[in-house]
């Protein structure tokens, strides 16, 4: 089957390149190999959020935060999107200085966050306990349903004309190019690498691997509890995230799972539980004795420098890397499938995407200092 | 060696019996505050029914397995009121939270999973309602604290704890006001029930005793709905006509479904039981599963009632003690072997007479609430178009909440297997996850 591109990886960039393309006129085939959302864009925490994000991602996250608004009308269902705000909360006084640091350097790309003190918040949030002794408010931020974008996404594109196909594991790739998956045979001048974890693997066959590992969030979910938090909640540093749905069941994460990417299997597991558990209690003390009802995990692609691997191959033309989103693929997903597209067809697009260059890794082996604490413990 | 059982029913006290006499100190480890598993559950102290009131013709059994329980627990690592709520294959580890709450993770080099069963349900409209119950806690709560659930009690459901727990509300003076069971004549006679003539015998002699005490029975026969309130049962008789009973409870199940979860978490291959139209682990004749080191017995394993679950029990620990070189007498694994089979032809045959009645469920309204913890629709499952359930879980959340679908994960199956025309085996299981049931993590 020949095609304009091929997409690898049916997840939420994969599907939204493949949205954007075909609603552009482009031939797009794309190839999952189980059902598309299985993995990263599927078991996430479901955070939209700007806030705290590298100042590097911030173009990509303002980009993507307004795609989110307009998700009914691009793929008919808004994937359960809540502009709820997001609350980063501070548990020091140092934690209270890195907020206030982003929010100045955010509010130099139009980002407007509220700084709410000790008094504030315990005014308007009496349910954090004495640990937690400011927050920063990004209100326009907030969550969705991580289960339900990429089969939307999907949906749409087939709609607009893209072949999907599930179930279709590559089994060879050369380039040119000419893919295999499934005993069939796909040949495009242009592939789209948006395989998460498993990009690095196709990275690494056109000759440019990249220290990509793969990251497991551990998510746990409380029985329904009485509302009482109306914000997405993150913490600085990022070792526990909280939200609670509208049926008032609590969903939180922190830690990792455990999988193998070979099978590919993945599980969550006890300890990091625990651990989650006892970090959400201590901002949020009534936590403590709820019910966990149910748990998750999957496979993401996680980076040194928590950035996504995003641009041209250095090695190949026609190949574009767009993978490693380090925990911030389900939020950046529709965006980057969006530049993808811009990047096919146009050959530029207006988002800068220098910092997520795959030739950073060549020949460098020490990192920049973390100084946005943006990384993952 | 460390062994673990899990379960103190029939299976896990006939599987640590063979383990006490080989010399070993397995740690024990049940759910419930005793032992004797939900069928031979014993009373809250304080309670003075006699056996024999409380068990009717197997009180023989059930004695007999308390007494081996009361004798075996100090030989054992004993630990009751605990549940296990996650298994680790990989560093053999299980997560339990004891009596008090606390949590301990426990290694294991080899395994007995005698978890046991629960009711199979068909959701109807109204089933959620207080009044409406399972067959099986029905049962439990008559044997355990004398509680007939109501006056003008309805019973829907199929095979022998439909026809025994009528019997045994009858004996206690609570007769039920009408009794439903799906399957007919002449689908209800299978040779195969001469496998078992005691078995085929009592199930008559229970039929006899209903009829004498002018119960009514209706065969072919299934619920539609539970009126608001639960007032009435709306119910379709074998000639499809629309009828109505007033009632003051309902209890309902089509037979039982294996507790498959910790088997899913320890690795089990599963694999498609077309008779129970289940997803069971898959297990050798002596109840080894795919896993090495792990032995799977009894109603967790796959149904077979409690007789079954004493052979399984018995079997699996001796393939355990076989497995570790430990020589057990191979005269009694043929014997045990034997008994399985014959058993086993006998509960096919009885699975055949008494089908799990899969048209109603596939067929339930879209208005229906299939997904009780969630109240989630069939027709939210049906609209999903999922290729898979756990496909369909993601979309809709059927199976997302308390019971983790080990309720509504069989209908849901039939539900989205009809609507997308695919085969029941096809549609898939929903997999499990830690933890099997809710948890406390502190």
């Amino acid at each position: 089957m020949r095609a304009d591109v091929i997409v690898l990886g049916g997840g939420g960039a994969g599907c939204s390149a493949a949205l954007h393309l075909a609603r552009r006129g482009a031939a797009v085939v794309l190839l999952e190999r189980g059902l598309v959302g299985s993995q990263a864009s599927g078991v996430n925490h479901g955070g939209v959020r700007q806030q705290g994000r590298h100042p590097a991602e911030i173009p990509l996250a303002i980009r993507s935060r307004a795609l989110w608004s307009r998700m009914e009308a691009l793929c008919g269902s808004n994937a359960e999107f809540d502009p709820c705000g997001h609350l980063k909360l501070a548990r020091s006084e140092g934690e209270e200085a890195d907020l206030l640091r982003w929010n100045e350097m955010a509010a130099g790309h139009g980002l407007k966050t509220i700084m709410l003190g000790r008094n504030a918040i315990r005014g308007k949030h009496p349910y954090f306990s004495e640990k937690v002794v400011a927050g920063s408010l990004l209100a326009e931020d907030g969550s969705a349903n991580p289960r339900l974008l990429a089969p939307a996404l999907a949906r749409a594109a087939r709609e607009a004309g893209a072949i999907l196909l599930e179930q279709h594991e590559v089994t060879a790739i050369q380039a040119g190019f000419r893919v295999e998956a499934a005993g069939r045979v796909f040949e495009a001048p242009i592939l789209l690498n948006c395989a998460g974890f498993w990009g690095g693997k196709i990275a690494e066959i056109f000759g440019e691997p990249v220290p990509v590992y793969p990251l497991n969030p551990n998510m746990l979910v409380t029985e329904p509890l009485p509302f009482f938090c109306p914000h997405n909640l993150g913490v600085v540093g990022g070792d526990v995230y909280i939200r609670q749905i509208a049926r008032g069941n609590v969903i939180l994460g922190g830690g990792r799972g455990e999988s193998d990417p070979a099978i590919p299997m993945s599980r969550p597991l006890p300890e990091p539980a625990f651990a989650a558990m006892a970090r959400a209690a201590e901002i949020i003390p009534h936590l403590a004795d709820s019910m966990i009802i149910r748990s998750w995990t999957g496979i993401d692609g996680g980076m040194p420098d928590a950035l996504p691997v995003l641009g041209h191959s250095s090695t190949t033309p026609g190949l574009i890397h767009a993978f490693g989103f380090s925990g911030h693929g389900f939020m950046l997903g529709p965006a980057v499938g969006e530049i993808l597209s811009e990047l096919v067809l146009d050959g530029r697009s207006d988002v800068p995407l220098e910092a997520f260059d795959i030739g950073r890794f060549a020949g460098h082996t020490e990192l920049e200092a973390d100084v946005w604490k943006t990384r993952l413990e | 060696m460390s062994v673990v059982v899990v379960g103190a029913g029939p299976a896990g006290i006939r599987a640590v019996e063979r383990l006490v006499a080989a010399g070993l100190r397995p740690v024990w480890i049940e759910e419930a505050p005793d032992a004797g598993g939900r069928v031979f559950q014993k009373p809250p102290p304080g309670f003075a029914r006699s056996a024999s009131v409380l068990y009717g013709a197997d009180h023989a059994r059930a004695s007999a397995l308390h007494a081996a329980h009361a004798a075996l627990r100090e030989h054992t690592d004993w630990r009751p009121g605990t549940m296990v709520w996650n298994i680790r294959p990989g560093p053999a580890l299980l997560d339990v939270q004891g009596p008090d709450g606390g949590h301990e993770s426990l290694g294991y080099e080899r395994l007995i999973l005698c978890t046991g069963a629960m009711d199979r349900v068909v959701p109807i409209p109204g089933w959620t309602q207080p009044g409406v119950t399972a067959l099986g806690a029905a049962q439990i709560a008559l044997k355990t604290q004398g509680l007939a659930l109501g006056s003008r009690v309805a019973l829907c459901g199929t095979g022998p704890l439909l026809l025994l727990l009528a019997w045994q509300l009858t004996k206690a003076g609570a007769p039920p006001a009408l009794v439903l069971e799906s399957a007919d004549w002449p689908g209800m006679l299978r040779p195969g029930l001469a496998w078992n003539i005691p078995a085929a015998l009592r199930g008559l002699g229970w039929m006899a005793g209903l009829r004498r005490a002018g119960v009514v029975v209706r065969r072919g026969a299934v619920p539609l709905s539970v009126a608001p309130g639960c007032e009435a049962l709306v119910w379709r008789d074998r000639r499809g006509r629309e009828q109505r009973t007033a009632v003051d409870a309902v209890a309902l199940g089509w037979g039982l479904k294996p507790e498959t979860q910790l088997a899913d978490l320890a690795g089990a291959r599963f694999a498609f039981d077309a008779l129970q139209r289940l997803w069971l682990p898959a297990r050798d004749p002596a109840g080894r599963c795919s896993v090495p080191g792990v032995y799977l017995a009894g109603d967790g394993a796959s149904i077979g009632g409690s007789v079954v679950a004493e052979l399984a029990g018995a079997r699996a620990a001796l393939a355990l003690l076989e497995d570790a070189g430990l020589r057990p007498d191979p005269l009694e694994s043929i014997t045990l072997d034997r008994a399985l089979a014959r058993e086993a032809r006998f509960r096919r045959a009885l699975e055949s007479a008494f089908p799990y009645p899969h048209a109603l469920a596939a067929g339930m309204d879209d208005a229906t609430l299939l997904c009780r913890c969630e109240a989630i629709t069939a027709g939210e499952m049906r609209r999903s178009a999922a290729p898979e359930l756990n496909r369909g879980k993601a979309l809709t959340r059927v199976g997302m909440g308390r019971c983790q679908g080990r309720l509504c994960g069989p209908p849901a199956a039939e539900v989205l297997a009809a609507a997308m025309g695919c085969d029941i085996a096809e549609i898939g299981r929903l997999r499990g996850q830690m933890p099997v049931k809710p948890v406390v993590l502190r």
